[in-house]
């Protein structure tokens, strides 16, 4: 190249100097390309695997479970509670002023049967799972679940009332197989 | 200095260090570095920072030989190395109580900058590089806590995990990525591992470029004034190798006190439960090199600002060299701020006891007050202190004040 630009010459200097500019964008911009396609199998390489988002869904036989009785059972790993609601607990969920909760959402739309309340045990705050499935565990101040961890309170429909957690607990997606068991996921 | 005899008369070292300068490199940095000579005892936490490094290179090598890193496995593979393998209870206690005296080292060594002013031009970049490795030896120590698999193994994973999933929009991305799974599982004990052994060879790199940037600014001293010329200054070796040794041998009476008095005194005896993923402890704490930047998250009622107040209290140093206005370094010659830093020094200390009690009564108050007192004392002290505080005159030189005290 420096043979074919006229030594001396502005012109040919300034020619030389353009081409050489856009050749290093050129070769600067293919490099990153290619080294951001080469990161991304890597980073993509850490999200959850197939066989791990296969993991199958769980039934659930609901049949056994009394009055005011809870149980958990193993969803994807995590815990999710199963809780047969009194009518009391019922009545306490639904008739809250919506105002008055961090993250509104009325019980009708985190029961598919108000007697059957389904959440995911994992405190939205950072992870602990919460207590109250046990008889004489603390349920918190408003009769649902209470996380010990840093003192998050839920009430009878897994709604966060009061504490550091900014959300619900979360809902799964399930359906009722039949009148007393449901499939989660 | 030529006169004394050096590797570098040998033919054969200076063939090699003619075509490789290794040699004669380490001699500069190692023996001939001319070292303040009034360097005092809080100056020997470097070099055991640097030692414990290799400690915990060293054992965490041989542990790897017989760790499991799979739920099913784990815990029963460090049960074998505490139990059947040969010295594997020794080789293990090493490592589990050198974590905590790898901190001690660092923190003194923290604070020993904070004192001294040794953030202050022109060791700017050298302060960073020391934080980015207490970010490191943080990362790596939360990641070898979480192998042995046990209860506090398991929920201190999940606690610090969900921690970015307070960030906006890309939070619950974050934590997916770092658990490799919908909760922590196996993929995310394997990916800690694998991150577990490499982290601290990433951490010998930072060690190297904050020890190039020292040798390029040079050491800080008590007193805080630059050297003015070689009367002030003795070489590295024999000085400083002989007081730094000595300083090992000193160290090594108190960890070996743990090792082999109190092994367990510094860890939770939930961490020899089995991980269980169904059940949260009634406590959950992380360990004690944790606890005031885990107390600083829970006295905040809200889980983002929590959690950046939390980060926040960390990434505040890097900016200390702008946050301090004072011209002088060392507290020595600074009645006020010398105060202020024994506040703060005791406030990082009630800090630690709150965030290893649980958040309720006097405990949840007690980090209230040292979380707002925490970032008082860099947003609005150290400004405003280096502006109204006059400091006491400065020595002329480093020798200075020995020689007329000599004189006397
Ligand atoms: C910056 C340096 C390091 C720090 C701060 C550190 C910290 C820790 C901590 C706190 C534990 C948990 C100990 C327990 O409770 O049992 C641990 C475990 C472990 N570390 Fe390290 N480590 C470091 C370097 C290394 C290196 C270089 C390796 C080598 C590959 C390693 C391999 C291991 C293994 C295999 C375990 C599990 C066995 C056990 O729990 O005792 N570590 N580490
Ligand atoms: S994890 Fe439940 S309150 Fe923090």
């Amino acid at each position: 190249m420096a043979d074919t630009a006229k030594p001396g010459s502005a012109a040919g200097v300034h020619d030389d100097a353009n081409r050489r500019d856009f050749l290093f964008l050129l070769t600067g911009a293919a490099g990153a390309i290619g080294t951001a396609s080469a990161v991304w199998p890597l980073i993509s390489s850490m999200n959850p695997a197939a066989d791990v988002l296969a993991l199958s869904s769980t039934e659930v036989n609901l049949a056994p479970v009394q009055v005011g009785q809870a149980i958990t059972v193993v969803w994807r790993g995590k815990p999710v509670f199963v809780r047969h609601r009194t009518p009391e607990e019922i009545a306490s969920a639904e008739k809250v002023n919506l105002k008055d909760l961090p993250d509104p959402k009325p019980d009708s739309e985190r029961v598919k049967k108000p007697e059957w309340l389904i959440v995911v045990g994992v405190c939205t705050h950072l992870g602990c799972v919460p207590l109250g499935q046990k008889l004489g565990d603390p349920r918190g101040d408003y009769g649902g679940w209470f996380c010990p961890c840093h003192g998050s309170h839920y009430d009878t429909s897994g709604r966060i009332r009061k504490g550091p957690a900014p959300a619900n607990l979360a809902v799964p997606g399930y359906t009722f197989v039949t009148d007393t068991s449901i499939r989660i996921g | 200095m030529s006169a004394t005899p050096s590797l570098l008369d040998n033919k054969l070292v200076k063939w090699f260090d003619q075509r490789l300068p290794i040699v004669s490199t380490m001699h500069h940095a190692g023996m001939e570095y001319p070292t303040p000579k009034n360097l005092t005892y809080w100056w020997n936490f470097g070099s055991l920072a640097g030692f414990m490094l290799v400690v915990m290179m060293v054992t965490g090598i041989f542990l790897a030989m017989h760790y499991t890193p799979h739920v099913d496995y784990a815990f029963a593979s460090v049960e074998r190395i505490m139990r059947d393998v040969n010295y594997g209870w020794l080789i293990r206690y090493i490592h589990m109580n050198g974590g905590s005296m790898f901190f001690v080292v660092v923190y003194i060594h923290v604070f020993r900058g904070l004192y001294y002013g040794s953030y202050k031009s022109p060791r700017e970049v050298l302060w960073w590089l020391g934080i980015v490795i207490l970010l490191l030896m943080m990362a790596t120590a939360f990641m070898g806590y979480v192998l042995p698999w046990g209860q506090m193994s398991f929920w201190g994973a999940t606690v610090i995990t969900n921690l970015f999933s307070a960030f906006p929009l890309v939070g619950n991305w974050i934590v997916t990525l770092l658990w490799g799974g919908f909760s922590v599982d196996n993929p995310t004990l394997n990916r800690f591992f694998s991150l577990h052994y490499l982290l601290p060879f990433v951490i010998a790199a930072v060690v190297f470029l904050h020890i190039w940037a020292l040798h390029t600014t040079k050491s800080n001293n008590p007193l805080g004034i630059e050297a003015n010329g070689p009367q002030d200054t003795i070489p590295f070796h024999p000085y400083y190798t002989v007081k730094d040794l000595y300083g090992i041998g000193v160290f090594l009476i108190f960890y070996s006190l743990f090792v082999f008095f109190a092994p367990n005194a510094l860890g939770d005896a939930a961490n020899y439960i089995p991980a269980n993923p169904l059940q949260t402890p009634p406590h959950i704490v992380p360990e004690w090199y944790f606890l005031p930047y885990y107390a600083i998250l829970r006295s905040i009622p809200n889980k983002l600002l929590g959690v950046l107040a939390m980060f926040g209290s960390i990434l505040i140093l890097f900016l200390l060299p702008w946050l301090d206005t004072s011209r002088v370094r060392s507290a020595r010659f600074r009645p006020i701020y010398k105060l202020v830093f024994w506040v703060f020094v005791i406030c990082c200390v009630a800090l630690t006891w709150a965030g290893g009690k649980p958040p309720e009564g006097l405990a949840l108050w007690v980090a209230r007050i040292g979380t707002i007192y925490y970032f008082l004392h860099f947003l609005v002290f150290m400004p405003l202190i280096g502006w109204f505080e006059r400091p006491l005159a400065l020595p002329k030189s480093i020798s200075a004040p020995v020689l007329a005290g000599g004189k006397a």
